[in-house]
């Protein structure tokens, strides 16, 4: 069986600074992997690499979606195939209302699968009853896109996109990160109804508490731009406990650790 | 950053050239040009005087130079000042029309003859120097809307034409509206009867097609007592390397109750990436609310020219009169814009909105001009400003430069400015969510200027979205 998502030796730089540096992670249907690790070990980067994002350059390795060279697609291509980024920072665009931005992205989607678009009235059918499932009321649909919304309600909002979308693979930036408790269940309770044997989820979180509503069939540890560590979910209580010194301090002797992720 | 660069814009698509047999007169400027002007189009007498008077005053005036814009000054003795195209003197009906226009205008998308016309909307069709056909003439007559050629005005309708030609705008206004005043050669004429609704969308579409001429049209809306009327302008010119002046001078008189809207779609051609060509709009637009009640606003959205310099203002004259601007301005390349408006407060309780959106991409230049001034008597006056400008790229600049004079004690004035970029994240986010870039950037453009397209007819505000995405083509890659 391919694998949904491949990823070998993958090494990519910003401003000529390497960030990356020889990540291989292999995702398969189904799977629920999470990966943990200190502030600026490129977590993001990595997420922002396989979403297509134009300041990152890949200076090695490779990236295989469904047996296909994800690398060589547009960002907007590589949306539309089926992966989903939810950013660690979403942005705002003023004058831009969600719901139009929301069905504009999921009539785009519809189209490359060869399904019929919808017009605005179904589509707002459904944007009604995704809306609930995220506990979103339903007055954010005609604020502009995340203009002025909460750090939280941002979150939401990523999460609203995702089950809209119903992608192949969806990568989590800390969507975790400045929830409150409810909407941590909220998010937790989306991706529990959102996973399918088809499909896989990669979540970056700093958090044993978020592995607590979800629970991830990986964990694994990034140091220095690559993965240093992987394991099964017992892994995460024990950097909880320990924290990531003593990744750290074997991230050397490591090296190829996360060939064996998978096992 | 890697990628907010420019691929090649997209082609400007009215570049094309007319050919066809055209009656000409040897470029330059004098009193004799302005005679023969005047007698190839038949004028009366007191017309050709109001032109040399215009021609007199404009002698003594000095180009002026205070707009933001850089441009190698004109030189008036190399313009053209009458094309024609050869044609049958009167024409009975719009079929006989050289076919070669009526296909000019078609490519335009502004088809005359009878079957594929706009719905509901006349159409006074000018190309370079004159007015080529009207349509909907009948319909109008019946309504009891006089909508003709500028020249014809003048033949058919001399007192009205007398009591309002340079009513608003004095033939010694400024510069380029005296140059107009001396030479214009032809443009619409209105008016509205009291008490009447146009029963349709007037339009105006001019075309520059002689790679010499300059083009210097005259326009004039009269909406009597209680009447309305909607108006829109267009107007595209051939691709050449040589600048072309085109200097019109546009006036609106509203009476008591009566409500002018004013639209314009302005796509003259640009110039190339290197900023070879183009056309210097320099355009006096004024209009006066002259009435108690009376209502005029100004919509435009201005994707062309080399250089736009254009304010098109309002003189809120009748008490509880109201004033409105509504603008789109884009430049790409090396594109220079100095618009904005005046609004000029003197009736009591006189109102004015102003809603500016400045667009710059390339190496362009954007300013935004506008002065608000409430004077002694216009109490209880109110104005509310909003200008916002959206830079794409690094190399592109904005200004708005407002100027407020408050003579009174009980009128307010209120203005707000933002700056704003598309930034590429913006544009990623579009894209990690399947909407290509192009569209995104489009979608902002839309967002950002939808307080102005709201004020458009239907089927312009689609027009102008359009022609928005297409000039920003490759700007956002
Ligand atoms: N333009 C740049 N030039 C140089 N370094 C950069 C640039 N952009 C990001 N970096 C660096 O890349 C590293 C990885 O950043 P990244 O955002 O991937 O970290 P992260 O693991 O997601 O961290 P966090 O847990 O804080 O979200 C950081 O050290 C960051 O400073
Ligand atoms: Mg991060």
């Amino acid at each position: 069986m391919t694998a949904l998502l491949e990823i070998r030796d993958l090494h990519a730089t910003v401003d000529s600074a390497e960030i990356l540096r020889g990540v291989s992670l292999t995702v398969n249907a189904g799977e629920i992997h999470a990966i943990m690790g200190p502030n600026g070990s490129g977590k993001s980067t990595l997420a922002k690499v396989l979403a297509g994002h134009p300041a990152y350059t890949v200076t090695g390795g490779e990236v295989l979606f469904r047996g296909q060279n994800l690398l060589e697609l547009a960002p907007d291509e590589r949306a539309r195939s089926g992966i989903f980024l939810a950013f660690q920072y979403p942005v705002e665009i003023p004058g831009v209302s969600n719901s139009n931005f929301l069905r504009l992205a999921f009539n785009q989607t519809r189209e490359s699968r060869g399904q019929e678009e919808l017009d605005p009235l179904e589509f707002d059918e459904l944007l009604r009853e995704k809306m609930k499932l995220v506990e979103m009321d339903y007055s954010f649909a005609n604020r502009s896109v995340n203009q002025g919304f909460s750090g939280g309600e941002k979150k939401r909002n990523e999460i609203l996109q995702m089950a809209l979308l119903e992608p192949s693979v969806a990568v989590l930036d800390e969507t975790d990160s400045g929830l409150d408790i409810d909407a941590l269940r909220v998010v937790a309770t989306a991706v529990n109804a959102l996973a399918t044997p088809e499909n896989a989820f990669v979540m970056v979180t700093h958090y044993q508490r978020l592995l607590n509503y979800i629970e991830p069939h990986f964990v694994h540890v990034f140091a220095a731009g690559r993965i240093a560590r992987s394991g099964g979910k017992e892994l995460a209580l024990e950097l909880e406990e320990k924290g990531y010194e003593s990744v750290r301090a074997q991230s050397g002797s490591l090296a190829g650790a996360s060939e064996a992720s998978n096992g | 950053m890697s990628t907010i660069e420019s691929l090649a814009n997209r082609e400007y698509k009215y570049g094309f050239t007319t050919d066809i047999e055209s009656d000409v007169i040897p470029r330059g400027l004098s009193e004799d040009t302005i005679r023969l002007l005047s007698a190839k189009k038949d004028e009366p007498e007191w017309m050709l005087d109001w032109r040399l008077k215009a021609y007199r005053r404009w002698l003594e005036m000095e180009e002026p130079d205070w707009a933001n814009v850089d441009y190698p000054k004109v030189d008036f003795q190399d313009i053209v000042y009458y094309s024609a195209p050869k044609q049958k003197k009167q024409l009975a009906s719009i079929d006989e029309v050289d076919p070669k226009l009526l296909e000019t205008f078609e490519k335009l998308g502004i088809p005359l003859d009878e079957q594929k016309r706009l719905a509901n909307v006349a159409v006074d069709a000018i190309f370079d120097s004159v007015s080529v056909a009207t349509t909907f003439r009948k319909k109008l007559f019946d309504a009891g809307v006089i909508f003709c050629s500028f020249s014809e005005a003048v033949r058919e309708y001399p007192e009205l034409v007398k009591k309002y030609l340079g009513s608003v705008v004095p033939v010694s206004d400024n510069y380029y509206a005296a140059l107009n005043s001396a030479v214009f050669t032809d443009g619409s004429f209105v008016y509205i009867p009291p008490g009447t609704r146009c029963p349709m969308e007037l339009s105006t579409y001019f075309r520059i097609n002689n790679q010499e001429s300059g083009q210097f049209e005259r326009t004039l809306i009269v909406c009597d007592e209680g009447s309305y009327v909607s108006y829109l302008e267009g107007c595209t010119a051939p691709q050449f390397d040589k600048n072309q002046l085109h200097a019109a001078v546009v006036e609106l008189v509203a009476l008591d109750n009566a409500e002018i809207k004013y639209a314009t779609v302005q796509n003259w051609y640009a110039g190339d990436e290197e900023g070879r060509g183009g056309i210097y709009n320099f355009v006096t637009k004024r209009g006066k609310c002259a009435g108690v009640n009376s209502h005029i606003s100004w919509t435009q959205v201005e994707t062309g020219s080399a250089i736009t310099w254009k304010y098109p203002s309002c003189i809120l004259l009748g008490d509880n009169s109201v004033g409105e601007f509504y603008s789109v301005a884009l430049t790409n390349n090396l594109q220079q814009a100095d618009t904005g408006t005046k609004m000029i407060h003197i009736g009591k309780n006189t109102k004015s909105t102003i809603i500016s959106k400045g667009i710059s991409a390339g190496r362009s230049k954007n300013s935004y001009r506008g002065l608000v001034k409430m004077m002694p008597k216009a109490t209880g006056s109110r104005n509310y400003s909003q200008c916002d400008s959206m830079l794409i790229g690094h190399d592109c600049s904005a200004n708005t430069f407002p100027y407020i004079e408050v003579l009174n004690e009980s009128s307010r004035v209120e203005h707000e400015a933002t700056t704003s970029k598309i930034s590429e994240d913006q544009i990623f986010y579009f894209q990690s969510r399947g909407i290509p870039s192009e569209e995104a950037v489009s979608i902002i453009i839309n967002g950002f200027c939808k307080e102005v397209f709201r004020e458009l007819p239907m089927e312009f505000a689609v027009e102008a979205t359009r022609l928005l995405s297409m000039k920003l083509e490759g700007t956002v890659g």
